[in-house]
């Protein structure tokens, strides 16, 4: 049974569903790490910020479906869309990787939504900006603990420096994509519902340079390669992710505990 | 029936009765999570309104916290009971009442330290890579004081908890591990 639902898709929906995606698919990916982190500690902050993330996937996703119109709530939309109405940029549906890609990963989109939340705060959406003013709260403490790893690996052993320069060369390519601008970005910035990601490139880009030194690592050289995930055509793996996330609600619609 | 006068004072003493859920030595009052109580106009149902503002986004007791509010309050003779999320302005920890901070050290859970005010904690580097971070952007960790013996030599020992507003801390004085609620 395919329960796929279909969105009336307006510059705002997509901003939204690009937001509350990259939250939601994050937060899956991280969720993998339960009982498999390489220490306790470690476990419970993955699982913990995946928690973060999901709340704000949930308030996101909420505003999208009130926005949309034909009444669906966070579980529909995150349940039941088809993978090529998922719009969160590939970087953050890549399989999870071992522990430095996944802290490299995380001090990235942390980052990167810092910046987004904080000027999400003064959205002309009083919903949205309510949702921007807690988030980045959660979003900063992300951040630092993310970033506490990137230094104590790319700065610690031979082998853990190796493996975040590996990571930082397999995740960078995905990072244009987070600052290319489309008419929903042009769209949603010019009426102050939203901003345009690319607004956010230099103070990400001052950021991460800041912590590459730190780490003792070279930021890679400006590719032409981009991404499209934030157009809804994503990598083999992200039918993978769905296939797992959605299974329940696919096998058993409707279904509640 | 009571005025509304008493009717709402007396509500808020209910909600003065009501525990959270992961944290059962404070009550929804003493969290700063109740940001309003008011009747009703008879056209809206009638009743309470309890508005409450959620403390982080993923927070699995809201809706726990949502269910005994309500329980609570038509337990109380109170009812219809009707909670409204209110996520503007967002909750910080700011808004513990100092009575909260008092039962929170009694339970065991270092209460926040300072006040967050303005949200922005600078990024914190740890360890030898902290010595040469631009001073600009650190900031000397505040002092968390061991809520069994009160003293400050403490460190952290992760930097998340048993649940998603806490970290785990030990005292050097009295070697005792504890929780700390993280000001946010």
């Amino acid at each position: 049974m395919t329960a796929s639902i279909q969105l009336n898709r307006t510059p705002r929906v997509d901003y939204l569903l690009r937001i509350g995606d990259t939250c939601l698919i994050l937060a899956q990916r991280l969720s993998e790490w339960c009982g498999h982190a390489p220490i306790l500690e470690e476990d419970i902050a993955m699982t913990n910020t995946a928690l973060d993330l999901i709340g704000q996937a949930r308030a996101v996703l909420t505003l999208a479906g009130r926005i949309e119109g034909q009444g669906f709530d966070e579980d529909q939309l995150a349940f039941l869309r088809d993978e090529r109405d998922f719009l969160n940029p590939t970087l953050v549906e890549l399989p999870r990787g071992d522990f430095a890609f996944t802290v490299l990963r995380n001090a990235m989109v942390a980052t990167f939504l810092k910046l987004l939340w904080t000027r999400l705060e003064h959205s002309t959406d009083g919903e949205l900006s309510g949702i921007a003013a807690k988030a980045v709260k959660e979003a900063r403490y992300h951040q630092t603990h993310a970033f506490d790893w990137v230094v104590r690996l790319g700065d610690g052993t031979a082998e853990s420096a190796e493996r975040c320069r590996t990571a930082l060369a397999d995740l960078w390519r995905f990072t244009p994509e987070l600052f290319e601008d489309d008419a929903v970005d042009r769209a949603v910035s010019a009426d102050g519902f939203g901003t345009a990601w690319s607004s956010l490139q230099a103070d990400w880009t001052a950021e991460m340079e800041g912590l590459m030194a730190e780490a003792g690592l070279t930021v890679p050289a400006p590719l032409v390669f981009r991404s499209t995930g934030r157009v809804g055509r994503h990598t083999e793996h992200m039918g993978f992710l769905l296939a797992t996330m959605q299974h329940l609600q696919r096998s058993y619609p409707g279904a509640v505990w | 029936m009571m005025v509304t006068d008493d009717r709402l004072a007396a509500a808020w003493q209910v909600l003065d009765g009501v525990l959270d859920p992961e944290v059962p030595a404070v009550s929804v009052r003493d969290l700063g999570i109740v940001r309003d109580v008011r009747e009703r106009s008879a056209e809206a149902g009638g009743g309470l309104e309890v508005v409450l503002t959620p403390t982080y986004s993923g927070c699995p007791a809201t809706e726990a916290i949502e269910a005994s509010v309500v329980a609570a309050l038509v337990e109380a003779g109170l009812g219809p009971v009707a909670v409204t999320l209110q996520r503007s302005p967002a909750w910080t920890t700011d808004w513990i009442t100092e009575e909260g901070r008092r039962r929170l050290r009694d339970y065991g859970i270092a209460p926040p330290t300072g006040r967050v005010a303005d949200g922005a904690q600078p990024i914190q580097l740890v360890g030898r890579a902290a010595a040469r971070f631009d001073a600009a952007v650190r900031r000397a960790p505040a002092v968390v004081a061991c809520p069994r013996c009160g003293d400050a030599n403490t460190e952290r020992l992760s930097a998340y908890g048993s649940t998603a507003c806490k970290a785990l801390y030990r005292c050097l004085a009295c070697r005792e591990p504890f929780e700390y609620f993280k000001p946010l």
